[in-house]
This record gives structure tokens, C-alpha cells and sequence, in this order.
């Protein structure tokens, strides 16, 4: 019998379903595996597995490791914030509840940046996530604990959450899937919210199979998020060998030298271009005109939405409470002031200052006609292109602490996921080789919806690429 | 500028009213709407605002506020927005009240001589309860927090500065009550806080058109009060202005126990709201079938409706048609009565005659709970028209029905209250008795002076202990006179 180790969750279901493993065994196979991590990578890790996990349900009982932001019924959801510390929810996210009900229960809590702010997992209260390629190196975020968990092989598949690339990016980083979905797909209900115009739920997987699966599982429309919709068609398991007749366009914008992408990246990017010609693609280049005022757009829309959204940390009712004994206002100063970490106060100061009267205009109303128009970019290409591809990240996995004293730096990370993000659409990234010894995350878009297409394609280019994930696993 | 009397200015008011909504669930959760319940019995991670909850606006709420539009006669948006309005508040669980800003569900319209601003839907926050001397959070030994009214439905109503007194505020206030009240939409309630109201304050010289600089009355929790509020603030600012000062645009507390006003926040803690749009929320779209279900909800006739029909086909005064038009029970009674059968009875002088029972039963009253059914009230009102009993001995009447009840022709024969006429009664005897005892004011009437035969109606009356009637006493002095 081959190592447990080695299947996909998809492989464990089927071995589960055919009478030939245990779920339990599974589920204590990565439970220890969790237990033992020595990446930081979890928050939280369960005790021991459920009594019957799947129980006859299409998951089958395959656990999975859950972004720390989820809230988890009794179980600690911090959002990597020392002012949510033990933080244990009286509910449980919906998409967290739609997996338990499709037979994933919950294996583990991930670490993440704090309230999903950051690129590198570097801004979790609880220390930063190793790169299970480099433990020198960051694992990118902010779904970083759901990206190394899955490449070490310490989670058959996990769930994360992208605002600007938080899923994407990490994917890319650590060597894995990663998906975001078109916005409205998943309910936000119980996902703590960052920036909620831009937030979406979405897997983070060893293989594109893995991916389709957990997402058919995610989706659905929510009574309690007014923002989710009935997810149109099915999510099937993806089969195209072949990409005949795909146009895929590469924004200039994107892969010019504006995002600054290194050679290695540019390297393997060129390599997944001409396999998708090989496989039967055209690749033409495309404009996205406004796509490089997207991070500009993003760094004042989702701070703006973060400054009301992380308000409600006041020490009132639940998480921290400092100064409690003297009066109000200093009561919500030094819970906040000594319950946020540097980055998310950044943000905070940031958001409100774009809000404030006599600045809305310039600053948020400003932001949103980008994004507009970003999205009017988009809609303009998918006229002549099926799906869009970047790189996901101008960089393979960085130094720890090389990028943490230049902020602008560090957001330039999400240079090409984030117009995708305001635009709502979904993406994906797969890993597309190595450079110098690191993952490289190839990137493809799709209109709303389209994430059968994203997920036919990138199944053929995967099989193609025949990327070895393998080594991260030990 | 010198002393000017207070005449010379005119107040501006514009008053701002909340209405908690009768939903069953609140406004963006499924918590049940509740009132006097144990404290944080109703209550969810959305209404809490835990993270990660979001909201999901009430239809039923949407409903009532079309409803409200309609009765206004506003303008409904076709797609209005809902947007975080952000302060930090222990009552304010995720510190932004979810509410509309610049694309209300309602503009405009029109209630009585006032005309409406605006309707916008929003959320109520929750009740806060503080132990110590001050009753307020600065101050208090120790504060909590009661979620279970965090999250109510609530409209919010604006009017235009259109409002020139106290009064004229306190009787708006009473018909916009009504009038919700018979949409069924709140429980309109100022005690327990479904109707609470607060009052832009400005005044201004009389003649002028610009609008001065204007105060914010909070929170006055019943009708008096917000006449009283209203009334010492408008005294305030125009002695400030009289001396030469200037009135400071700010939020003012209105204590009923003291009259004061205090400021609640000065102007250095001005909030910057920073509204933006709320999107965890959709746009709010109207369709037609909301707005025709909105109208099929409809009362067949709204207070307003009411007193232009008493006016246009019973011939009421405009001031005696709104008076039982806007207080539903006073309307109801009047109209059971002119539709009782027995003698067809004047309804001008009917409704003369409902003020009469208000002031003897008490003023917040029921008629309809008096002993006085609506045919007696017709009853006497006809025997006053038909002159078979004078006006001042019917008022007798009445007293003696609000204390007894009964049937007015009864007790107009049991007291001798029966009206006399002419010679049969002997009342030609009495007024020839007056004219003798004030012969200046019998020449003075005879030259024509008429003004002068109060006194010699005052003497028959006197004499008949009000049972003459007093108009054809003065038709036959004038005759005795002229003759």
C-alpha cells in the first residue's frame, strides 16, 4: 500500500469510499503530522479525530486544516490577533459547516498574517510561518499556514481566504493550488471579516483535482451573506487534456517590467506559455489599461472597509479587554493599542484617513472609479481572450524579515493578483517549476464564473508541467 | 441691534423622528423584536456583532417603510443604499450603525403643513443601563449593555424646516403618531421609546428668509416635553440673540425634571462619521410589486384623508375637522354618531359638541369608554339644534351623562332642564323684567347699539337658570324692543 502521504485527498476519498482505508487512520495520520509541525503553520490542532468523519459523504471524511480567520464553533478563531487571543466563536463560518456536512471535518486552524493583512505570514501574533521549501523563507500570505500545511504534507488540502492574492500568492510560494473564486461564490458568513467588497473563501490544494473538489463543496448561496449567489452550472472534476482553441491573453501591464518580475519567475512563466501553445492554446499579448493603478485602488478600498470592520475590537464583549477599570476611551485605547499589531494599525490609520470628511472623494471615491474601470479593462480583454495569464508573484519565496521594513515593498507582492480581486473574478495559481530551488506560481483568470473553464485549463497544464511537490514533504 | 420683544422672532424647528418598526425580526438578523424581556434574550453573532457575522436586510422592514412613503407621499428610490455610519459606542456592537445616507428609500412628501425631507430605514442600537449618580456613562460605577434592542428596524423620518412653534410641533408630532399608528407599522409608543423624536432649533427676525444658526434638542420622550424642550430652547436662543450673543450650533439634553438644557457633546467631539457604503449589503431595490404591496396595505383613509372629508362633506372648520380627524378614537366616536339613528342631527354642531365631552372625560380619553354613547351625544346635540333644550342647559346635560350615563331626554324632563319659549313658558314676562331693570342699556339697544344687550341676555339667563336659549332670547328682546 502506497505511503498515505502520497494521495491527493481526492485519492484518499476514493480509497476511503472503495473500503480500503480507514478515515479515521487518516484523520490520525495528519493529525500527528499536524501535531509535529515544526513550520508554525497551525494555531490550532485537534485533539483526536471525529467518531464516524465522512460517513458516507462525498468528502468522504478527508480532513481539512482551516485559515485561523474562520470562525470554528469552541474552537479558538483568532484571526492571528493577540486581540481575539482564545477567541472561541458560539458558531461556525458556513463554509466551514458546508464542508463538515459534505464529510471534511476540521483537522486544524492555520496561521495567517493578522486579520489577513500581510504577504509573507510575518504579521501573526503567533510568529511567522516557515516555507516548508526553505525554512529560511517566508511562506507568502496571508493564507501562509494553509500554504505550508498543505505543501508539508501536515494537511491533505486546506481552506484560506484571498482579498488581494492572500491565497494566490501563498500557493505560489509554498509550491501548491490555490483558488480564488469569483466573488460571491462562497458565503463570508463567519469568515472575519478584512475587507469585505473583496474577501472570498477558497482552497488551497496539493493538485488542481484536489481543487475542484473542495470548491464544489464551498460555494452556494447563504441566507445569512446577502452578497452570495446560487453558484450557476456545476463544479466537476476537470478532464481537459488538451487547450485547443483557448485563447489565453497576457497582460502587458501585469508581466511588463512595471511589477518588477524577477528572471526566474519570467523564466518559468515563458516555460508554462509554451506548453499551453503545445497543448493547443493561442497566446496573444492583451492591455489591462488600468491595471497598474490596481494597487493603489486596493490599498485604500480594502483599509477604508478594514477601518470599520476591525472597529468592532473594542473590549466590550468579546477578546481583549485592557484599561477596563478606567474610562471608556482608555479602555478602547490600550485594548486596541496593545491588541493590533503594527501592520493591521497601519491599515486601520490608513482606511480611516481615506474615509474621513473631506478626504472621501479623493481617496475612497477615487479608488472606486479604478476599480471600475478595472473591471471594464477586464471585461474588455474577455471579449478577445478566454482566460488571462500572469505570473502569480513577481518572486519566488523570500528572505524572513527582508521585506518587513519597507511596506511598499512587501505590497508589490500582490502586483498581479490584485486587479483580479477588485474586478471579483477567479483566478488560480498552480506551480510551474522551480527557480532556484522555489516554487513559481503561474496564474490564470476567467470572467465571473468561469472557474470550470480556470479549472479545465489548469488541469491540462498541470498534468503537462508535472511539477514534483514532493521534497516539501518530509 | 437693540431689545427686540420676543414676537419679533420666528422659530425655525425641524424635527427628526424615529420609529421602531413592528417587525417580528430585527433588521439585518432573525432575532425577535421584543419588548421588557429579560435583558440579552434576543439575541445572535449578527445583532452582537461578533466577527465574521454579517447582516441581511429585513423585507418586512422595507414593507413598512414603503408604507410610511406612501403615506407621506414621498418619492421611493427605485435602488437606495445602505451605509456604515461609524463612532465608537458600547451601545454600538460593531461600531457603525448600518443606515441610509445619500440614496434614502423615501424623499420629499408631505404630512399636514409640513413637508418631509426624507424616510430612511436603519438599525436601533442597543439599551444601555448605568449604575452611579449620573445616570450616564461618564461617571457611572459600572455600565451594561442590554443586546436586545440592538438591531430593531427603524425609520427615520426628517421634515423640512417647516415648523413655526412649539405647539404647532407637539400637534405635528400627534398626527405623524396617528398616522402611523393606523399603518399598523410601529407601536408608536414615546414611554417605551417606538416613537422617539428630536428637534432642530433655530430662530430667526421675522421677515427674513435665512436660516439661523440651529441647536439639536435629543431625545424628548413624550409630547409635553417636546413642547416644553422646544418652547425654553427658542426662549434661549433668542434672549442669547436679544443680548447681542450668538447661538452655538450644538446637541442639547433636555432635562423635563429641571427645564435645563445641557449640552451632551461640544463641538471639538464632533463626530466624522465616515459613512461609506455597507458592503456586506446589496442595494435595496423596490419593484413594482413591493410598492403595489405596499399600497394594497394601505388603511382605506389616513388621518389627513380624514379631516379633508370632514371638511369637504360634513362642512367641519378646518381647525374642528383635523381636531377628531388626527386622534382616531375622537374621529370614530363622532362618526358612530352621526351615522346612530334617531333624529338626523347637524354634524357641524355635532362635532361642536365632541370637545365638550373631551374636556369633561379628560383629555387622553376614550369617548368611546365614557358612559356617553354616540347616539346620546347625537341625541342631545339634536335637541340643542331643534331648541328643545339651551345650549348652557345642555352642557348641564352633558355633565350629568359623563357622571351617570343614560339617555339625555331623560334627564333634561327629571331636572327641568327643558328649554322655554316665547309666551307659553312665561318667557316673554321675563324679558319684559330685564328691560325694566337696565333701561340705559334697553335705549342703547333700541338706537341700535347691539353691543349693548349682553347685560339684559345675562339677566334672563339668569333668571331662567340657562334654560332659555340664548339666541332667541336675544331674537325676542330685540323684538320687545322694536316693537
Amino acid at each position: 500500500m502506497t505511503d498515505l502521504l502520497d494521495l491527493t485527498a481526492a485519492q484518499a476519498a476514493d480509497r476511503i469510499r472503495a473500503g480500503d482505508l480507514d478515515p479515521r487512520e487518516l484523520f490520525e495520520h495528519y493529525r500527528s503530522r499536524a501535531a509535529a509541525d515544526e513550520l508554525n503553520a497551525f494555531t490550532w490542532v485537534a485533539d483526536q479525530a471525529p467518531s464516524a468523519p465522512g460517513d458516507g459523504r462525498p468528502l468522504a471524511g478527508v480532513p481539512v486544516a482551516v485559515k485561523d480567520l474562520f470562525c470554528t464553533q469552541g474552537v479558538p478563531s483568532q484571526a492571528a490577533s493577540k486581540i481575539l487571543e482564545d477567541y472561541r466563536p458560539p458558531y461556525t463560518a458556513t463554509v466551514v459547516r458546508n464542508l463538515a456536512e459534505a464529510g471534511a471535518p476540521l483537522l486544524a486552524k492555520t496561521n495567517q498574517d493578522e486579520f489577513a493583512m500581510g504577504s509573507s505570514n510575518e504579521n501573526s501574533a503567533y510568529g511567522p510561518v516557515l516555507n516548508p521549501w526553505d525554512r529560511r523563507r517566508v511562506p507568502g500570505g496571508s493564507s501562509g499556514g494553509s500554504a505550508a500545511a498543505v505543501a508539508a504534507g501536515s494537511a491533505p488540502w486546506a481552506i484560506g481566504t484571498d482579498t488581494g492574492g492572500s491565497i494566490r500568492q501563498p500557493a505560489a510560494l509554498c509550491g501548491v493550488v490555490g483558488l480564488k473564486p469569483t466573488y460571491g461564490a462562497c458565503s463570508r458568513y463567519g469568515m472575519i471579516a478584512f475587507a469585505s467588497s473583496l474577501d472570498q473563501a477558497g482552497p488551497l490544494t496539493r493538485d488542481v483535482t484536489d481543487a475542484a473538489l473542495l470548491l464544489a463543496h464551498m460555494v452556494g448561496r447563504d441566507r445569512h451573506d446577502s452578497t452570495s449567489v446560487e453558484f450557476p452550472g456545476g463544479i466537476e472534476a476537470p478532464r481537459a487534456e488538451r487547450l485547443d482553441g483557448i485563447r489565453l491573453g497576457v497582460p502587458e501591464e501585469l508581466t511588463g517590467s512595471e511589477g518588477g518580475v524577477e528572471p526566474g519567475v519570467r523564466e518559468q512563466f515563458d516555460a508554462t506559455l509554451r506548453r499551453a501553445e503545445e497543448l493547443g492554446a493561442t497566446i496573444e499579448p492583451c492591455r489591462l489599461p488600468h491595471a497598474p493603478h490596481a494597487l493603489s485602488a486596493y490599498y485604500l478600498i480594502a483599509p477604508a472597509e478594514a477601518s470599520a470592520n476591525l472597529a468592532r475590537f473594542d473590549g466590550v464583549r468579546y477578546g481583549l479587554r485592557l484599561g477596563g477599570e478606567a474610562d471608556l476611551v482608555s479602555m478602547y485605547e490600550q485594548t486596541r493599542g496593545r491588541g493590533f499589531g503594527p501592520e493591521v494599525k497601519r491599515r486601520i490609520m490608513l482606511g480611516t484617513y481615506a474615509l474621513s470628511s473631506g478626504y472621501y472623494d479623493a481617496y475612497y471615491g477615487t479608488a472606486q472609479k479604478v476599480r471600475t474601470k478595472i473591471s471594464e479593462d477586464f471585461a474588455a480583454a474577455f471579449e478577445q481572450f478566454d482566460l488571462l495569464v500572469t505570473p502569480t508573484s513577481p518572486w519566488t519565496a523570500f528572505e524572513l524579515g527582508s521585506k518587513t521594513d519597507d511596506p511598499l515593498a512587501m505590497y508589490l507582492n500582490d502586483f498581479c493578483t490584485v486587479p483580479m480581486s477588485l474586478a471579483g473574478i477567479p483566478a488560480i495559481s498552480i506551480p510551474c517549476g522551480l527557480s532556484q530551488g522555489l516554487p513559481v506560481g503561474f496564474q490564470l483568470a476567467g470572467p465571473a464564473f468561469s472557474e470550470a473553464r480556470l479549472l479545465d485549463a489548469a488541469f491540462a497544464l498541470e498534468r503537462a508541467i508535472a511539477f514534483d511537490g514532493s521534497t516539501a514533504r518530509v | 441691534m437693540g431689545a427686540l420683544p420676543v414676537s419679533d422672532y420666528e422659530p425655525v424647528i425641524g424635527l427628526e423622528i424615529h420609529v421602531q418598526l413592528k417587525t417580528q425580526t430585527k433588521m439585518f438578523c432573525g432575532c425577535r423584536v421584543t419588548f421588557g424581556d429579560p435583558p440579552n434574550t434576543h439575541t445572535c453573532p449578527t445583532c452582537l456583532g461578533l466577527p465574521g457575522a454579517l447582516p441581511v436586510a429585513n423585507r418586512r422592514a422595507a414593507h413598512f417603510g414603503l408604507m410610511i412613503g406612501l403615506a407621506l407621499g414621498s418619492d421611493i428610490a427605485e435602488r437606495s443604499l445602505f451605509h456604515r455610519k461609524n463612532y465608537f459606542y458600547p451601545d454600538n456592537p460593531k461600531a457603525y450603525q448600518i443606515s441610509q445616507y445619500d440614496i434614502p428609500l423615501c424623499r420629499g412628501g408631505q404630512l399636514g403643513d409640513v413637508r418631509i425631507h426624507r424616510v430612511h430605514l436603519e438599525e436601533d442600537a442597543a439599551k444601555l443601563n448605568h449604575l452611579g449618580q449620573s445616570g450616564r456613562i461618564h461617571g457611572a460605577e459600572r455600565s451594561w449593555v442590554d443586546f436586545n434592542r440592538c438591531g430593531t428596524p427603524l425609520v427615520e423620518i426628517v421634515t423640512e424646516p417647516d415648523i413655526r412653534s412649539a405647539e404647532q410641533a407637539r400637534e405635528w408630532l400627534i398626527v405623524l403618531r396617528e398616522t402611523l399608528r393606523q399603518l399598523g407599522v410601529s407601536d408608536v409608543n414615546m414611554d417605551e421609546g417606538s416613537l422617539r423624536c428630536d428637534a432642530n432649533v433655530s430662530v430667526r427676525l421675522g421677515g427674513t428668509s435665512e436660516l439661523g444658526t440651529k441647536t439639536e434638542l435629543k431625545n424628548m420622550n413624550s409630547f409635553r416635553f417636546l413642547e416644553r424642550g422646544v418652547r425654553a430652547e427658542v426662549e434661549r436662543q433668542v434672549e442669547l440673540l436679544r443680548d447681542g450673543r450668538s447661538v452655538i450650533q450644538e446637541t442639547l439634553h433636555f432635562d423635563p425634571a429641571s427645564g435645563q438644557l445641557t449640552p451632551l457633546r461640544s463641538k471639538e467631539e464632533a463626530h466624522d462619521y465616515r459613512y461609506f457604503p455597507e458592503p456586506d449589503l446589496v442595494p435595496l431595490v423596490v419593484s413594482e410589486q413591493m410598492v403595489a404591496d405596499a399600497q394594497a396595505d394601505m388603511p382605506t383613509e389616513l388621518p389627513t384623508e380624514r379631516a379633508a372629508r370632514f371638511e369637504r362633506e360634513l362642512g367641519l372648520a378646518a381647525g374642528r375637522a383635523r381636531e377628531l380627524a388626527f386622534r382616531a378614537e375622537l374621529g370614530n366616536y363622532f362618526e358612530r354618531a352621526l351615522a346612530g339613528d334617531g333624529e338626523s342631527v347637524d354634524p357641524v354642531a355635532l362635532a361642536n359638541w365632541i370637545p365638550q365631552l373631551v374636556e369633561r372625560i379628560g383629555s387622553d380619553a376614550d369617548p368611546a369608554d365614557s358612559k356617553v354613547s354616540p347616539e346620546s351625544l347625537a341625541g342631545l346635540a339634536a335637541m340643542v339644534s331643534a331648541k328643545q333644550v339651551s345650549r348652557d342647559a345642555a352642557r348641564e346635560v352633558l355633565t350629568l351623562l359623563v357622571q351617570e350615563g343614560g339617555d339625555p331626554r331623560t334627564i333634561v324632563e327629571r331636572e327641568g332642564l327643558t328649554a322655554l319659549s316665547g309666551e307659553s313658558d312665561g318667557l316673554d314676562e321675563v324679558i319684559e323684567r330685564a328691560i325694566a331693570s337696565d333701561p340705559d342699556a334697553a335705549e342703547q339697544v333700541r338706537a341700535g347699539n347691539l353691543r349693548a344687550i349682553g347685560p339684559l341676555i345675562g339677566f334672563v339667563k339668569r333668571e331662567t337658570k340657562g334654560r332659555a336659549d340664548g339666541a332667541e332670547v336675544t331674537r325676542l328682546i330685540r323684538e320687545h324692543l322694536e316693537a
